[in-house]
């Protein structure tokens, strides 16, 4: 049962917001507000008058406009045409539209050109695009989904801005969040969600963040603080003058040094594509370096290939787990082979040992919490948080020197994000070297014993996670106090470059071959 | 076994434009060179080598006229992709066509045959479309089984059906007529006699516009404006942007409230008739009857202009003059015009070999261009004339080395092969 | 654990067997509109087969299955191979010229010879492989322009090399001498022709491919490869070179197809011998799901097909060519079948991986309530 008598009320010309854990059922009820899902039961009313909602052009009708938490634009298409897109009849394709287009952007403060082709937007651009969408077929209510997940406080700040815009020329606004200190700052009511149904509604001036957090988990929150200091003298990773090009003169790492220090977790801040996913490749052998060295634990790694760095001891936690870290349709015991094939207890000489394989998944399924009835289900058949256990497992059973984690927590629920705390914890405790990519601001100051902010490429600052506050970490993050990157250049929305594009699968056109993939950039 | 195709949008490059304000920004302008240049270097090959037929006018109007089935199998495709739907049962689509243009043509004339032509071709496309967009199976398992399928529908109906017609039998039908065609009128015998003079780039130039201008056949024309009605379609109107955007991101199209199923099927449905068209040229135009194995893997090579063509209608039609070329030239003199051709290469090579090793500094690819080019080189001067076994292949290694030297530089729709399902979007 | 393995097997042989009776309601009708004598010809199509007709069914079996094999090695790692066809005529070619010039004697030149078709199938197969890997060509689109070239190359090498064959038009290579022909088994009891004795070659390629795919740390990554080449990556696999390694091994085996024909047959190479077989192979590794054991009985469906196709002409007075017909439905069903099983198949998963967390949890309540 996702959703289970939810009800609240919207005041027109406010923003509401919708706070819940992942997992709470906000999605679902988004998609029944957005006429993809249709309710069980229940009615929907708009303006006092009751919708049903069969289909988006329904909801659209209804005056609702959806801004989705992962952006529906086509790349290759332009603003113009992925705006107009549906709603063609309104004002045309060509000159009326764009016109209109211009006009509602500047209403609104909105700053994007028609003509620009989406590939070629920011993330900030891309939302005011999405938001464009929806304003451009007249609706009056605007629901939000997380917006603020990827952006930094300076741009969560314009974001703001535009939306009390909004709420100045009598629209409504619907905000679903987690981050409960935006939505404290920004919203007029706020709804509570929890385990598919509404808990509560409360008035942000009657109540602070601490307490909006119980409500929305129902008990004590978990903290990532960490304790005594783990950190040792001695370095286990060590890269120095790294430097890896991109195309058209730019440079996606420039001059990196890092050290990262056994029972040490370096955390590293920045806005997505500023160079944090090259410098995971590049340690984990993905890429290789144009300059500078890799050295773990003395020897150098610089050109070693990925199999024979995992060999080394270096486990790796993907930001994306179900594109690199797990075979989805495999049963988990092949899950908990992938990654390390080469290594006792998965393989005896050049054989699988399944035997070995199954028993030890056994063992990573009860040390590590995985609920699964067992270990022959798909990977795919888990929830998130219980595929990320699986992995942390695995990485934690074959890592001995260093653990890269990037973005450990993403889309997973509370209980086994703090388990997934615990287990950082654990490897730090154990001697282990952790390398933290993320962009919760709270995750990264808690665990971390000290943090790295990352900016075109270049590491711009270096913080203390007992002092430094989030405004400070959000202004380095994005250059706003004064350090600097290199010329700016349109942040792409995934910096997946070196995962070469599909080299199986009949992909009918052409893929760039990686070795090009440097000059193509 | 699903294989499920997603590519990763990867920022490809866009090909970097000549300055604004140049001669060259103009496209017009810049395909205009490249035209020139190609027949100076025609004209070049022909004088040195003496092979008279390389750019005969009845090579040209051969050419064009073997580029029109290509370049339909290719829009076919072009439709399809565009949608987001791979279709690599292009052949058997045709194959359906050349069967089905044949019987209608035999019975009731060419007209009804081109008709009949491109209804086989969309049963092919019926079937691929239910397959692949309501039953979500893979697309190229489809295009392959479709494949198996047409080959053996138009066998058995033709054994079916030509057996015991007078001049038929099971793999062929009896002789048909052929579909009308135009000639503009009064210059097309001056030109021939500009062209046996055998005067360096005049004759040539007057050879290309007698075989552009006579004997053009109406499905000839029907193509040509099938290629300016595609154009304004997807790109013009907003059924096109829908049928695009079904190709570029299904799940943006559906959150606002196209139905991706329809555009793909419509698609899928043009695709096969487009491809079905092609069979009906080769039955009526390019020939009179019905063969077995007539399509000759022209339904892949139409695909291969298409990638070439970057999934533009221009694009394609260069791509698809440049294979019609090659199965012209190879049909008609064979040996002696692929071994003039033979030169070319050798000289194409040897320029790509210096500019790879000179202007991008790239050793390996350019030593391996300038040994290629030695070997194509040596072969031209040790033989006469190429064996006609190898001469037929020309089409197919010319699709070769064209795939080979394009493919950095295309932009595919971006949810090309991804099988969509509704609601999967979210 | 077994009751998830009942219900996948039952699956598996439910999408065949649907595809079956769907092909035959389909063909029937097609017939029916076509004004053909619909009883006829299933009753010459199933009919009971003579025992040559046994023999003949079984050693098309074996051709075909070695060329599926050949195909699935492909599929495993999400590659189309579809230049089986050019591959097997390469190698065919080259070990019928190479066996037939008696460098060696008997047994040894026979398996040289085979080694020499794997090397040659495998090459062929390696242009293909070579410019995806290095310049992001379609292997699809390579592969099927590879087979028209290997035809025109082969034609062309073949009028070099030739002999007339006495008392015809065709041409071949020299013939293979007599130490070197395969005589075959006389398995089936009561006909006059034999059994191919490279039936062993099939079994041993089958077993081969089991194991190496199953068992061994290659194939894992294979495997890997083909279920998500970002996955296989981020593990250490090198996809490039897995990518070169199985389109070469796809194209080596494909080498293998002719053999049986070659040592067992015709002895020798020439216009006449059997083409065709690579897009038989493709249907039958679909059909068969790539599972060494399930290709071998679509193997024997299609060429039970076949054969029995051979009757149509005189006992039904229908073109044989109908056989593709129902080939070809064959495949699409089950195709759509395959699919609908196996969404079906992870619903049902899903929901049963939450059923049994949600009891799990009742049982833990359960057990605190009546601790406390």
């Amino acid at each position: 049962m996702a959703n289970k008598d939810i009800s609240f009320a919207v005041r027109r010309g406010t923003v509401h917001a919708l706070v819940g854990e992942n997992g709470a059922g906000k999605s679902t009820l988004m998609k029944i507000l957005y006429g993809v899902q249709r309710q069980d039961e229940g009615t929907i009313k708009v303006n006092g008058s009751e919708v049903t909602l069969h289909s988006p052009s329904d909801a659209i009708d209804a005056g609702i406009g959806m801004v989705f938490q992962h952006f529906m634009l086509a790349d290759n298409l332009t603003v113009l045409e992925n705006v107009v897109l549906g709603a063609e009849k309104l004002h045309g394709i060509g000159g009326g539209a764009r016109a209109e287009i211009r006009r509602i952007a500047e209403d609104f403060g909105l700053d994007v050109d028609p003509d620009d082709l989406v590939a070629d937007l920011g993330v900030g651009d891309r939302q005011r695009v999405e938001i464009l969408k929806v304003l451009y077929r007249g609706a009056k209510i605007l629901i939000l989904d997380e917006p603020t997940a990827v952006l930094v406080p300076q741009e969560v700040d314009e974001l703001f801005d535009n939306l009390r815009e909004l709420k100045a020329e009598g629209l409504t606004v619907i905000f679903i969040s987690h981050k409960l200190d935006e939505v404290l700052s920004v919203a007029d009511d706020i709804t509570v969600i929890r385990r598919g149904t509404t808990v509560a509604s409360v008035d942000p001036s009657e109540v602070n963040a601490r307490q909006l957090a119980e409500l929305m988990v129902g008990s004590q929150l978990p903290t990532p603080e960490t304790s005594e200091s783990t950190v040792t003298d001695r370095v286990v990773l060590s890269m120095r003058d790294i430097t890896l090009a991109g195309g058209e003169g730019r440079d996606l790492l420039h001059d990196i040094d890092l050290d990262i220090h056994a029972g040490e977790i370096v955390g590293v801040a920045g806005v997505e594509g500023n160079g944090q996913a090259e410098l995971v490749e590049v340690i984990m052998g993905m890429r290789e370096p144009t300059a500078g060295t890799v050295h773990l634990e003395g020897t150098d790694i610089s050109d070693w290939e990925v199999r024979e760095i995992r060999e080394a001891g270096v486990g790796y936690i993907p930001e994306d787990r179900h594109r690199h870290g797990l075979l989805l349709d495999a049963p988990l015991w092949e899950n908990r082979i992938l990654g390390h094939q080469t290594e006792r207890p998965n393989v005896k000489g050049g054989l699988i040992d399944a035997r070995g394989a199954k028993s030890d998944t056994e063992r990573i399924v009860r040390e590590y919490d995985v609920r699964t009835p067992s270990i022959f289900v798909t990977a795919g058949s888990l929830s998130g948080g219980n595929q990320q256990k699986l992995i942390v497992g695995r990485e934690m059973s074959h890592a001995s020197k260093v653990l890269v984690a990037s973005h450990p927590t993403r889309g997973v629920d509370v209980g086994a994000q703090s388990a997934i705390w615990d287990l950082m914890r654990q490897a730090r405790h154990e001697g282990l070297g952790v390398l933290l990519i993320s962009a919760d601001l709270e995750e990264l100051i808690g665990l971390s014993d000290t943090i790295r902010v990352i900016l075109r490429g270049r590491l711009t600052g270096t913080f203390d996670p007992d002092t430094v506050t989030s405004q400070d970490l959000g202004a380095a993050m994005t250059g706003a106090d004064g350090s600097h990157g290199d010329a700016p250049a349109p942040a792409d929305a995934r910096g997946d470059a070196a995962y070469p594009d599909s080299l199986t699968g009949p992909a009918l056109a052409p893929s760039p071959a990686a070795d090009d993939i440097e000059d193509a950039r | 076994m699903s294989t499920v195709v997603t590519p990763t949008p990867t920022p490809t490059p866009r090909p970097t434009a000549p300055t604004r304000g140049s001669f060259l920004a103009n496209p017009w302008a810049r395909w205009g060179m490249i035209v020139l240049g190609a027949i100076i270097l025609m004209s070049a090959l022909r004088v040195i080598t003496g092979a008279n037929d390389l750019d005969s006018s009845g090579a040209i109007a051969a050419a064009f006229g073997l580029a029109v089935p290509i370049a339909l199998a290719g829009l076919g495709g072009l439709w399809c992709e565009r949608a987001g739907v791979v279709n690599i049962g292009l052949e058997g689509m045709m194959i359906l066509g050349t069967w089905s243009s044949a019987f209608c043509a035999y019975h009731w004339g060419p007209w009804v045959g081109i008709l009949g032509g491109a209804l086989g071709g969309l049963v092919g496309g019926l079937i691929h479309a239910i397959a692949t967009v309501y039953f979500g199976v893979d697309h190229i398992v489809s295009g392959v089984a479709l494949n198996i399928i047409g080959l053996g529908v138009a066998k058995y109906l033709a054994s079916r059906f030509f057996t015991g017609l007078p001049g038929g039998g099971p793999t062929q039908s009896p002789p048909l007529e052929y579909a009308p065609s135009l000639s503009l009128p009064g210059i097309g015998d001056p030109l021939l006699t500009l062209e046996r003079k055998h005067i360096f780039f005049v004759s040539d130039l007057a050879a290309i516009v007698r075989g552009l201008t006579t004997n053009v056949s109406v499905l000839t024309l029907i193509t040509l404006g099938l290629f300016i009605a595609t154009w304004y379609v997807l790109w013009r109107t907003a059924f096109g942007l829908r049928l695009r955007s079904v190709g570029e991101s299904p799940a943006a199209a559906e959150s606002l409230g196209v139905n991706v199923y329809k555009y793909k099927f419509l698609a899928v449905l043009a695709s096969g008739s487009l491809a079905g068209l092609g069979g009906a040229f080769l039955t009526l135009v390019a020939s009179n009857l019905f063969r077995d194995g007539q399509t000759g893997g022209r339904g892949y090579i139409g695909l291969a202009a298409m990638i070439f063509g970057n999934w533009r209608p221009g694009g394609l039609l260069a791509g698809s003059a440049l294979f019609g070329y090659t199965d012209a030239i190879r049909l008609r003199a064979g040996g002696q015009s692929v071994h003039a051709v033979l030169l070319l290469v050798a000289v194409l090579l040897l320029l790509i070999g210096l500019w790879q090793l000179f202007r991008r500094g790239r050793v390996v690819q350019g030593v391996l261009a300038l040994v290629v080019a030695g070997l194509t080189a040596w072969w031209y001067f040790a033989a006469d004339t190429v064996p006609n076994e190898l001469a037929g292949t020309l089409p197919y290694v010319t699709t070769l080395l064209v795939l080979a030297f394009a493919a950095q530089r295309l932009r595919m729709p971006a949810a090309d092969g991804l099988v969509y399902r509704k609601g999967e979007g979210h | 654990m077994s009751n998830a393995k009942l219900r996948r097997a039952l699956l598996s042989i439910a999408a065949p067997i649907l595809a079956l009776f769907v092909a035959f309601l389909l063909t029937s009708l097609v017939l029916m509109a076509l004004g053909d004598p619909v009883k006829d010809v299933w009753i010459t199509m199933l009919s009971k087969p003579k025992p040559r007709q046994i023999t003949n069914i079984v050693n098309g079996a074996i051709v075909l299955y070695l060329s599926a094999i050949a195909v699935a090695v492909g599929f495993k790692m999400n590659l189309f191979n579809i230049g089986v066809d050019g591959q097997y005529r390469v190698g065919s070619f080259a070990a019928a010229l190479f066996a037939g010039q008696a460098w060696l004697p008997g047994v040894l030149n026979i398996l040289v010879a085979i080694v020499v078709a794997m090397v040659a199938g495998g090459f062929w197969a390696s242009i293909a492989a070579y410019l995806k890997v290095k310049r992001g060509v379609s292997e699809v689109i390579s592969t099927i322009m590879l087979n028209a070239i290997a035809t025109g190359v082969v034609s062309w090498l073949l009028l070099k090399v030739a002999v007339r064959t006495a008392g015809s038009n065709a041409i071949g290579t020299k013939t293979i001498p007599e130490s070197s022909q395969l005589e075959g088994w006389k398995l089936i009891p009561g006909a006059s022709n034999r059994i191919y004795s490279l039936l062993l070659l099939a079994i041993l390629v089958g077993l081969l491919y089991w194991f190496v795919l199953g068992k061994t740390r290659f194939g894992f990554d294979l495997r890997a490869t083909g279920s998500s080449e970002t996955a296989a990556v981020a593990s250490g696999v090198k996809v490039k070179r897995m990518v070169m390694t199985s389109m070469i091994a796809s194209g080596a085996l494909a080498g293998l197809i002719g053999m049986p024909l070659l040592f067992g047959q015709d002895h020798s190479y020439g216009t006449t011998f059997q083409s065709g077989l690579g897009f038989a192979g493709i249907g039958i590794a679909l059909l068969g799901r790539n599972h060494p054991v399930g290709i071998a009985f679509a193997a024997l469906l299609w060429s039970y097909l076949d054969t029995q196709a051979n009757g149509l002409q005189i006992r039904a007075g229908v073109a044989p060519e109908l056989v593709y017909i129902i080939q070809g439905i064959i495949l699409f069903a089950v195709v759509i079948a395959y699919e609908g099983t196996r969404r079906l198949d992870i619903r049902l998963e899903q929901q049963r991986v939450a059923g049994e967390l949600a009891a799990q949890r009742a049982a833990v309540r359960d057990q605190e309530g009546a601790v406390a």
